[in-house]
Parts: C-alpha cells; structure tokens; sequence
C-alpha cells in the first residue's frame, strides 16, 4: 500500500472516512437551505440544544446520537413555532433558548460524577471513535434525509424562495418549513459525532456557503456542497492522521481554508 | 368615514360572481385592517383596488386568495371556500416577500405556477417547459428565460411573476401592485397582458396606486380605506368626494385622464 493511504490500514481510519463522508453528504444538502434562508444562527442554537439530549441519554444510558437526535428535532420545531406565535423576532428566542438548553445540558454534565469521555466527544467530535453500529444509524439517518429531500425539493425551493406565492398556490408552507427544521435537526444529531456540538454548524454552513460562491443554479449549488464537503471530509481525515490532529477540527479547518481561497480567488477576479 | 357611492355607480347583485364577499372584517394580531366589505366581481370582470397605504388592499386580496382567514364574514370564490379554489386562482405577491438572491432561473421561477399539479418528486414535463416559454412570451420575456433571478431588474422580476401566474392558466388573477418599480413601458405592456386575460374570459383584480392607469385600462374600480368606501364605473375617480374619502382627507390630484396618461 502506497504510504499515502497507509491510514486505510486501519478499521478505525476507515469507518471514521465513511461516517464523515456520509454526514458531510446530509450536512451540504440541507446546509443548501440553511445558507439560502439565513438559518445559520438557528442551526449553531439547535447543534447546542441537542447536547442535554446527549447529556440526558447518558444519565439514562442510552444512545447518545439518539438522545441528541430527539432534542435537535424538538428544538428546531419549537423555534420554529415559537417564532410563527411570538411578537419577538426569531433570533431573539434562538438566542434564549439556545442558551438555556445548553446551561441545562452544562448543569446536568456537571452532576455525572462517572467518567465523561463520550461527552467529551459530543462538544469537540471524536470521528475515530465511530462504532460499526454507529455507522449504520449514520446511513440510515443520511439516506431518510436525502430521499426526503429529493422527494420535497421542488415544493422547498418554492415556499422557501415565495412562501406567500407558495401559500398561495396551496402548499403548505408551515408544514414544510416544520419538515426542512426536522431534516435540519437530523443532520445535526447525526454530525455531533464527527466534529461534536461546537464546530457542527460549519458542516451545515461552509461547503453550501463556498458552493453559493461559484454556483448560479440551486442545483449545482447542490452538487458543489456536496463534492467540497466530501473532499473536505477525507483531505481533513487524512491530515488529522498525518498531523496527528483532532479530526473534527481539522475538516472545518479544511472547509474554512477552501472557502476562504473561493472567496479571494472570486475578490481578485472581480477587480 | 364612508361615501356611499352615487346609486348610477352601484352594481345589481349578479349569480355568476367568481368572487363574493359579505360583511367580511380581516386583519392581523387583534387589529381589523377591514372592516364590513361586501364585495361582488362577475367572472370576465378587470378590477381595480385603490386606495392609500395600509388601506386594506392587499389584506382584501389576501383573504380572497385564503392566506386571511376573515373574522367576520363570509368569502366565496368560484362558488366555495377560496381554499378549494386555489388551484383555480393566481395570486401575484408584492416582490418584497420574495427573496430574489436565491440562485434560480428565471424559468425554474416560472414552473412553480404548476407546482400543484405535478406531485410531489416528479419533475416538470416537456410540454411544461414549453408552456412556461410561451408565458414567458406573453409578457415579453422569453429571453430573460435561462437567466438567473438575482440579475433581473424590478421591471423584469415583475413581468417574471405575472409569467408565473399566467403560466397556471387561472381563472382568477390577483395582483398585488404590480406596476411598483416597473417603468412606464412595461407598466403598459403588463395592463395590455391583463386586458388579454380577461378578453378571455378571466376574472382580474388588480391593487394599484396608479389612478391614471385605473383610468385607462380597468371598467370598474373599489375604493378602499379600511373599507369599501366607493366601488363603481373608475369614472367615480373624478369625484370629489370619493377621493377624500379614499386617501383620508388628503387631496389628491392624480392625472386622471386616460388620454394624458397616455400622452
């Protein structure tokens, strides 16, 4: 085996690509949306509410990214409706209760008196510590949200480019947005793992937001995110192993680094 | 304060209203925007709404088209609830609820008009791309059709959506200013589209700040300050009266003759 791919060796090295290619996958596609629509702010607040999931499921020894996926989803649906019914703008109660679930999650944290290393690798991501059953929840989860998405799409696009012009023509733009905050919410639960609580919403937010540089089209700012995000994931797998770096740290870097370049690369073209 | 319009200017109940409403009261977060409208328009009829800002134009649009659930009152649309007949109806936004910077084609914008129709995974049809070209064509725009959205203009974003909504083929038009930003060219190409329309047989009813257009183009025209306060033949424009109590008191001195409009 060529010395460059040396780190294929390894079981480890091998399910932490295929769990960081597949969320990165989920991550760009939905993360077309969360750019299009500003929703960045709620993505970090949903990505810190579910760490008392995560928190709770280990007091109850249960599945983590389980624990994690019920209280994304339960707080990207509350924001949502929250915002519909409040007089308050909608950043204002992500901003609330964004850092009330996350000082919950702190609290409780702070009481398990066992050892905390899972929980560790909620909020800093611990990709090679990826179990095969974990994988597996990880696909199912990425294939439920990418047919899901295929099968709305068209319908998205429009509530989300005229919801009123979409209301107007009979869609359900409620139920629809509700639906995007739930594949949101997924997406999420499912990359914790890889790059933890903290750095999770540059998955969702850096390959669309480079993609949206270079693209003109919805659809191939689709297919960019999701090509960049892949190449992201496995150049930043590959130069943690080299460089002996926390993984998850280092496909955001990786990410950060690639979208930095479009954006000088687009500045210099333009004078 | 409410005009009564001058008995010459009132219409007879008739059956084949496409749009009907009866003491209908609508508004938003506990405040009536209106109040007590009784609205009747035939089918085949070209309508105008006037009246100032926060007049009640687009809430009596919204309510028709059922994105308003009226407090009071009852909404018929093509003989039943205005839900029902969604498909059956285009409704034309103001362009300030639309987010232009989405990377979008013009054309993809144009085959959301059927989106109704074509269930949920399936993409458009041939035979949609050519009827969203001739929309398009209609509205003199066919050339804008592969261009993204975020370079259009306010003439050309607005000729877009009135392509959308022709592309549904709608027994009922509902536009929500559609001449704010456009240039007096295409103001006069979308009122010539709109004529077509209801040469056709179509229901059209159009909000509109553009007295002198109302004048030169529409048969009938509502007068709105929270409220019906006059509807008839536009000649009521001319009078006094109406005006005052359509714009609050202000005076209003809009070029009002459809041969200087045009001039």
């Amino acid at each position: 085996m060529p010395e460059l791919l040396e780190p294929l060796a390894y079981g480890f090295v091998q399910r932490a690509l295929v769990a960081a290619v597949l969320v990165c996958i989920v991550c760009a596609c939905v993360g077309v949306f969360v750019v299009l629509r500003g929703l960045a702010f709620l993505g970090d607040a949903v990505a810190h509410i579910a760490f008392p999931g995560v928190v709770v499921a280990q007091l109850a020894k249960a599945d983590l990214v389980i624990g994690g996926s019920i209280a994304a989803v339960a707080g990207a649906l509350a924001i949502g409706l929250a915002g519909r019914r409040s007089s308050l703008r909608e950043d204002t109660l992500i901003g609330v209760v964004f850092s009330g679930m996350f000082a919950l999650g702190v609290v409780l944290f702070s009481s398990i008196r066992s050892y905390t290393g899972d929980l560790l690798g909620v909020l800093l991501g611990d990709v090679l510590g990826v179990s095969s059953e974990q994988l597996w929840l990880g696909a199912g989860t990425v294939a439920l949200v990418v047919g899901v998405l295929f099968l709305v799409w068209k319908e998205i696009v429009f509530v989300s480019f005229d919801p009123t012009g979409a209301a107007a023509a009979g869609l359900p733009v409620a139920r629809y947005d509700a639906l995007l905050l739930v594949l949101i919410g997924l997406s999420i639960a499912i990359s914790i793992q890889i790059v933890g609580v903290i750095l999770v919403v540059a998955l969702l937010v850096t390959p669309a937001a480079t993609a949206r540089l270079l693209a003109r089209k919805i659809r191939h700012m689709l297919y960019l995110a999701v090509a960049l995000a892949v190449a992201c994931s496995v150049a930043g797998i590959f130069l943690s192993y080299w460089l002996n770096t926390a993984s998850g740290g280092t496909i955001v870097l990786v990410a950060t680094a690639m979208f930095m370049l479009v954006w000088a690369v687009r500045a210099l073209a333009r004078e | 304060m409410t005009v009564a319009p001058p008995a010459s200017y009132r219409r007879a109940a008739v059956p084949e209203a496409a749009i009907q409403l009866k003491r209908v009261a609508a508004g938003y977060d506990g405040t009536l925007a209106i109040d007590a409208v009784d609205l009747e328009v035939r089918s085949g009829e070209m309508v105008a709404l006037v009246g100032a800002n926060g007049s009640g134009k687009s809430t009596l649009l919204k309510t028709i088209v059922g994105l308003l659930r009226p407090r009071h009152g009852e909404v018929r649309v093509l003989g039943g609830e205005p839900q029902a007949a969604r498909p059956r109806m285009s409704y034309l936004p103001q362009q300030e609820h639309v987010r232009w910077d989405f990377p979008l084609t013009v054309e993809s914008v144009v085959l959301m008009g059927r989106i109704g129709r074509l269930g949920l995974g399936r993409p458009p049809r041939p035979a949609d791309r050519r009827d969203a070209a001739a929309a398009l064509a209609r509205v003199d725009a066919e050339y804008l059709r592969r261009r993204p959205v975020t370079d259009l203009s306010g003439g050309e974003r607005q000729r877009v959506l009135l392509a959308r909504a022709l592309f549904a083929d709608p027994e009922i038009l509902l536009l929500d200013e559609p001449a704010t930003g456009v240039d007096p060219t295409t103001e006069e190409q979308l009122m010539a589209v709109l004529e077509e329309e209801t040469a056709r047989g179509r229901t059209v009813l159009v909000a509109t700040h553009d007295l002198a257009s109302v004048m030169a183009h529409f048969a009938r025209v509502v007068c709105m300050n929270r409220g019906i306060v006059a509807q008839g033949d536009v000649s009521i424009l001319r009078d006094d009266a109406v005006l005052r109590a359509t714009y609050g008191g202000h005076r209003v001195e809009p070029n009002l003759m459809a041969d200087e409009h045009h001039a």
